[in-house]
């Protein structure tokens, strides 16, 4: 939904970052306004992970140069675990396995960093337990998954549909979602994206990075965006997913030499 | 106890105390010891007769559980209605049966049980009928002192016993446990086995198990907290075909030193091992593992499995760990494996993406490390060692903010 008032949520600004010596975002600029859903697509190495992961502090990157700005704060100056506090919520490709760690405690003890955060009372065992019951609902997820170790031998399915569970308790104003399609059968893709365009309401931002156009089949983008060498190479609307879709990414190639070359 | 206690002097009067030229004791220096004269008992102050106070969670034994405390000194069984299937032994059968096991295991000349016998006057001695079950709980909450425990288990063909054990220490000292136990065929021996001690204290254990076949033990010991701490389980299965299963967790921070010499033989063929030891080493604290499993000829078609797997928390702290199979029978299974790590990066960026502070993060990982033996204590044990439990005992070895996952309290409270 594009309203022109929105207010901004994110705002990217010449954004460059390594990991160790490889520069890969070479000036990444983007405004993400609340209602608004947003694709980014690309190939492999285009730099779509590493923008996500940027934008969620992980440790291996290193921001070289540009800003972003998250409701007027300076979010490269937060730590991770601060800015999921405020509100980025990073949907990870490849959720991680973390044998011995209850899903159900790392559940409710993310929950409960956030509403201290919103000012609003933690919850206790009991408590949280119907919160995430009903929450379970949003991705059609087993209660049991909630009793097993975090994604410990959870399918890709399964996996994602615990992201989407997490989404749906941590309440993030702005959602990066990491391929969040990749490793999907076509019922789980269903039931993500139905999850996915569930929370994406008129006060969220939503940025989803993603190969292939049938993600946006499910969740209908305001914004497409192409990236290649490490910035955004072009914007539109969700017709250039279907160009994508139609006639490949060598144009994109293309059009990039043609810039380089200019 | 009285001629084992003269032998055990004698023998004491011509034994050196181990030093790390030897090459069981060579990374665990017994330092803390020296000023002991092990020709007499008299050398430490003995350990007073009334108890440190309980531990939380100890409050009740579990209904249908005899709970004995061992202080060292006193009759464990004064006044004591032991329940059906389990009785003390006679005067000629511990003659026959004491040290019986100790020297089926290859241990009835270490240094540690002969202290043990040079210091200990009371024995514990009961045997389990057989095809009883029991449920039996071992309480030793020394206050400081020297606290030598004696315990002898005979387990009859088929007999079933879960023993609960606690041994805590609240201040300087030296607590030695020597155990012996025989299982009769079919018998199965489940040992929970929870030691938290104190940064003053230390704590010298043998566990020393003779299993007829068909028998099963499953152990499962916990130690933290103990300045120097060392555990030697030594399971012999006499004729094979029996199953051993090994869990260890030791955890160490300050300037502890935990030792795990464990020492499994296979006396006939178609026995089982499963073995799993983990370690948590922080501040300086110094880890030792090592793992002995012998296959002789007799033994085919043993299968044995050892891992052992170690969290190094600080670039101060030190692990040793090692695999010592001696394996003669061709036709055998045994795999062993040992990894030491450090918290996973990826692990804790999952966590903190969700609002989890690192600190609190990395006291997620460290309990789910340990997590996966205390799952296995029997439930009595399991509620003396909460991973909070851990964490003191560990921390008060440890610096302020230095403490094994000082975040975890975090976790029940603030949230972060």
């Amino acid at each position: 939904m594009i309203r022109p008032d929105a207010d901004v949520l994110l705002e990217i600004s010449g954004l460059h970052a390594r990991v160790e010596d490889k520069a890969i975002l070479k000036g990444v600029n983007l405004t993400l306004r609340s209602g608004e859903i947003h694709a980014v697509m690309g190939r492999n190495g285009s730099g779509k992970s590493t923008l996500s992961k940027v934008l969620a502090g992980h440790p291996a990157y290193t921001v070289t140069a540009g800003t972003v700005t998250y409701r007027g704060q300076n979010l490269l100056e937060l730590s991770p675990e601060e800015r999921a506090r405020v509100g980025v919520f990073l949907g990870f490709q490849y959720p991680v396995e973390i044998p011995g760690v209850s899903n159900l405690e790392f559940l409710r003890v993310a929950t409960n960093a956030r509403r201290v955060q919103l000012g609003q009372e933690e919850l206790d065992t009991f408590a949280f337990e119907d919160l995430v019951r009903e929450r379970l609902k949003v991705v059609q997820m087993d209660p049991a998954f909630l009793d097993r170790s975090v994604n410990e031998g959870f399918s890709g399915g399964e996996k994602k549909r615990n992201e989407i569970l997490q989404m749906a308790l941590l309440e993030p104003l702005v959602a990066i979602l990491d391929e969040t399609d990749s490793g999907l059968d076509i019922d789980a893709l269903r039931i993500v994206a139905a999850g996915v365009s569930q929370l994406a309401t008129a006060d969220t931002a939503t940025l989803l990075i993603t190969h292939y156009q049938r993600l946006l089949e499910a969740i209908t983008p305001d914004f497409v965006h192409v990236m290649a060498a490490g910035r955004i190479l072009r914007t539109g609307g969700r017709e250039l997913a279907l160009e994508l879709e139609e006639r490949g990414y060598d144009w994109v190639d293309q059009e990039l030499a043609a810039l380089e070359l200019g | 106890m009285a001629a084992v206690q003269a032998r055990g002097r004698e023998a004491l009067a011509a034994l050196p105390a181990p030093s790390r030229r030897q090459e069981a004791w060579r990374f665990t220096d017994l330092a803390l010891l020296v000023g002991l004269d092990p020709n007499s008992s008299a050398a430490l102050p003995r350990g007073d007769a009334t108890d440190a106070p309980a531990p939380q969670g100890s409050s009740q034994s579990g209904p249908g559980t005899l709970r004995l405390q061992l202080d060292g000194s006193s009759d464990p069984l004064a006044g004591v209605v032991l329940p059906a299937g389990v009785s003390p032994l006679s005067e000629s059968e511990l003659g026959l049966a004491l040290g019986h096991t100790l020297a089926a295991t290859g241990c009835e000349q270490h240094w540690p049980v002969e202290l043990n016998h040079a210091s200990a006057s009371q024995l514990l001695a009961l045997r389990i009928a057989s095809r009883a079950e029991v449920s039996l709980e071992l309480v030793s909450d020394a206050a400081a002192g020297l606290r030598p425990l004696r315990v002898l288990l005979i387990l009859e063909e088929k007999a079933q016993l879960q023993l609960c054990q606690r041994l805590t220490a609240a201040g300087a000292g030296l607590t030695s446990l020597v155990l012996e136990a025989h299982l009769g065929r079919g018998a199965k021996l489940e040992h929970g086995l929870v030691a938290l001690g104190h940064p003053g204290a230390a704590l010298l254990t043998h566990l020393a198990l003779e299993q007829e076949p068909e028998s099963d033990v499953r152990l499962v010991a916990v130690s933290a907290g103990w300045g120097i701490s060392r555990l030697e389980p030594r399971v012999v299965q006499v004729d094979g075909s029996a199953t051993t299963t090994l869990r260890g967790l030791q955890v160490v921070a300050g300037e502890q030193i935990a030792d795990t010499h464990s020492h499994m033989a296979f006396g006939g063929p178609e026995g089982q091992l499963d073995q799993l030891h983990k370690a948590v080493a922080d501040g300086r604290g110094r880890s030792v593992f090592n793992g002995a499993v012998r296959v002789p000829r007799a033994a085919q078609r043993t299968n044995a499995a050892q891992l052992s797997r170690s969290l190094l928390l600080s670039d101060r702290a030190r692990i040793d760990t090692k695999p010592e199979l001696e394996i003669v029978a061709d036709d055998v299974r045994c795999a062993h494996g040992a990894t030491v790590s450090c918290l996973q990066q990826d692990e804790l960026f999952y966590l903190q993406s969700r609002g989890i502070a690192a600190d609190q993060a990395s006291a997620l990982l460290k309990r789910a490390f340990c997590e996966e033996v205390l799952r296995e204590l029997p439930a009595a044990a399991r509620q003396w060692c909460p991973f909070e439990r851990l964490l003191a005992a560990d921390g008060s070895a440890a610096g302020p903010g230095d403490g094994f996952g000082s975040g975890s309290e975090d976790l029940e409270g603030e949230g972060g």
